[in-house]
């Protein structure tokens, strides 16, 4: 565990390398990435296609392992836990916005959104309140017994904000959120995300091709073959 | 909980596979069970034979026969409480096609001896005194709507010539597993019309049937009864009709055997295609067991999910096809009835029906569901879109 992160700083990165098998080969993906997220922060990780985006985000939320370097969040170095451990650590500190919402098709707006909150020893009556909460902040108290194919990709996206942020997690990543939609659409997303930042106080670490969902953000950082570059090329 | 809805739903949302690989199942076990009840009828006959009976007969072979003479010898034997005799008859009546049983016996001691065929005081009186009576069982009555004094002709195979009988009795079985498709005429009649055609084949027994006090009593019995008869021109066998009925039965065992391999088989097979259908299931849900990790559940939750929704599969299947093998059972026993001494199915199918159920959702289950936990987080997101 590293303590000396300044109170500000939500996620720490250092010194982190990534690479995978292909076909025999090592194929580098990331390389001596270091990067501090303050606590607050809309940043926009922006690189082109294969730059590796999606894996340092993927690195951060804990759903895949660095082969070196370590990552602190909110004090704990999630390099250093085993899979059940990054599982209950995922379950408490990150909430996850995808590009194709991946909802559960065979539950409803309220299941979905009542997902992680099963994980918490919550009753079933915190649980109703809660997700009931979130679904208010994303505009879809009234459609929350619909199932994910009932509604507008701008509305799925939306359930999958409320699920994310349903268990109050310290950081929200999102994996190009406004990719699959119309501009429209987009624009609300992208205003909601505002709003959870602004409002509601939320770290949020986004990837994204999307000049306007980039304007969003208060910074953004550019990966290029893997490395942090400081200026857009 | 949650997880039982997750797989419920899961199953639900493809109904048409889902319904099909039910129907398999249920097909599969409904094959089995009336496999194995076929089977299992070949034992009935051995099971339902006394402990307290013993069979003689020529100790080369069955179609060798023993001489009447042996009669007052066997009666003598210490622990003999009767004797009764009889041959095999082999006569066809109209078709060869419809064939049953018939033996010449011995009336007053072959009733005697044989308490499950229950025939009414005047009936049995009507046969014994009448040397053309014969007997048969209500169902082998039934089938052909014979009447008592109706005049039945039988054509002889082992003996040749036409012969002529009245129906003097209908007999039930006491018990639902007693052979009822069988008809018995006296031995004298056949002997005495052999005297007159071919003597050479007169006074002679195709077996002795020995009633004994106590079933222990069995080994000394026949021992004594043999050595009686060693190095005599015919020597004996004997055994308990149980025995014999396993020797007898062994002949066609074989088919059983083969039946009951079948029966296996089939559930193999069935095993194989709910594992495919599953596996086909959780590949295309990768993409989902991957959000659920993503958001924290664990290997368990996602074992669960997978797992239940094999048991789910093949337990509903195994239970309709348990449901369906009593009415196919009634089907089959009314069909084959005539065939057939009784088809029940038995309490221990339907256990391994079960079992089998719950094996076949297991072996399913296996491999998709390690699959399923084993996937890396990030390969199995990266399927969705
Ligand atoms: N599991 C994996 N196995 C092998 N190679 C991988 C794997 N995951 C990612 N890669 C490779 O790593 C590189 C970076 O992938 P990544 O998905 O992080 O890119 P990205 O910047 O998100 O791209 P995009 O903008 O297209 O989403 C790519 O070359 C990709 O092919
Ligand atoms: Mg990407």
């Amino acid at each position: 565990m590293d303590n000396s992160q300044p109170q500000h700083t939500v996620v720490s990165i250092e010194g982190v390398a990534k690479s995978y098998w292909r076909g025999g080969q090592v194929v580098p993906v990331l390389e001596d990435i270091s990067l501090d997220i303050e606590r607050g922060e809309f940043l926009a990780l922006m690189g082109p296609s294969g730059s590796g985006k999606s894996t340092l985000l993927n690195l951060i939320a804990g759903i895949d392992s660095v082969d070196a370097g370590s990552i602190i969040v909110d004090g704990v170095n999630i390099v250093g836990l085993d899979e059940s451990e990054l599982a209950d650590w995922r379950a408490a500190h990150v909430g996850f916005i995808f590009q194709f919402y991946n909802l559960i098709p065979v539950l409803t707006a309220f299941e979905n959104v009542e997902l992680p909150l099963l994980l918490t020893s919550l009753s079933r009556r915190e649980r109703r309140e809660h997700v009931q909460a979130a679904l208010s902040v994303v505009s879809l108290q009234d459609r929350m017994d619909h199932y994910p194919s009932q509604l507008s990709g701008g509305q799925q996206q939306r359930v999958a904000i409320a699920r994310a942020i349903v268990s109050d997690p310290s950081i929200l990543v999102a994996d190009e959120p406004t990719g699959d939609l119309d501009r429209i659409s987009a624009g609300e997303i992208l205003g909601l995300m505002g709003r959870l930042n602004s409002e509601f106080g939320k770290t949020i670490i986004m990837v994204t091709h999307d000049p306007r969902a980039a304007e969003k953000a208060h910074t953004i950082r550019y990966l290029e073959k893997g490395v942090m570059v400081d200026v857009h090329p | 909980m949650f997880i039982l809805k997750i797989f419920f739903r899961n199953a639900l949302s493809h109904r048409l596979r889902t319904g099909l690989t039910i129907l398999g199942i249920t097909i599969a076990i409904l094959a089995f069970g009336l496999l194995r009840t076929v089977a299992g009828l070949w034992h009935i006959g051995v099971e339902r034979s006394l402990a307290t009976r013993l069979v003689t007969r020529n100790a080369i072979s069955l179609v060798f026969s023993l001489p009447i003479s042996y009669y007052d010898r066997i009666r003598q034997v210490p622990g003999v409480k009767s004797v009764s005799y009889g041959n095999w008859f082999g006569g066809v009546y109209i078709d060869e096609k419809y064939f049953f049983a018939n033996e010449a016996i011995e009336p007053q001691s072959f009733l005697e001896l044989y308490p499950e065929f229950i025939l009414s005081d005047d009936q049995k009186q009507a046969f014994i005194h009448d040397r053309k009576g014969c007997i048969v069982g209500k169902k082998l009555a039934s089938r052909y709507g014979w009447k008592l004094g109706d005049q039945l002709i039988l054509k002889g195979t082992i003996f040749p010539g036409q012969w002529e009988f009245v129906l003097r009795g209908i007999f039930r079985g006491a018990e639902k597993s007693t052979e009822e498709r069988v008809l018995f005429f006296h031995w004298d009649y056949l002997n005495e019309t052999l005297k007159k055609t071919v003597p050479r084949r007169a006074d002679q027994v195709g077996f002795y049937i020995i009633g004994i006090d106590k079933p222990e009593q069995a080994a000394q019995v026949s021992q004594d009864v043999d050595r009686l008869f060693k190095n005599s021109l015919a020597e004996t066998l004997t055994e308990t009709e149980k025995a014999f009925q396993l020797g007898f039965a062994s002949m066609t065992g074989a088919i059983m055997v083969a039946i009951q391999i079948v029966s296996y088989v089939v559930i193999v097979i069935i095993m194989a295609v709910v594992a495919n259908t599953m596996a086909m299931t959780a590949r295309e849900r990768i993409g989902q067991y991957a959000i659920f990790k993503t958001m924290g559940f664990k290997g368990y939750h996602i074992a669960g999910m997978v797992f239940g929704e094999s048991l789910l599969i093949s337990i509903t299947g195994c239970i309709c096809g348990i449901l369906l093998t009593f009415p196919a059972g009634h089907l089959f026993g009314d069909l084959l009835g005539d065939y057939l001494p009784s088809f029940e199915v038995k309490q221990s199918t339907i256990y391994m029906d079960l079992g089998f159920g719950v094996l076949v959702g297991i072996v399913a289950g296996i491999f998709p569901t390690v699959r399923a936990v084993k996937i890396r987080i990030a390969d199995g997101l990266r399927r969705i879109g």
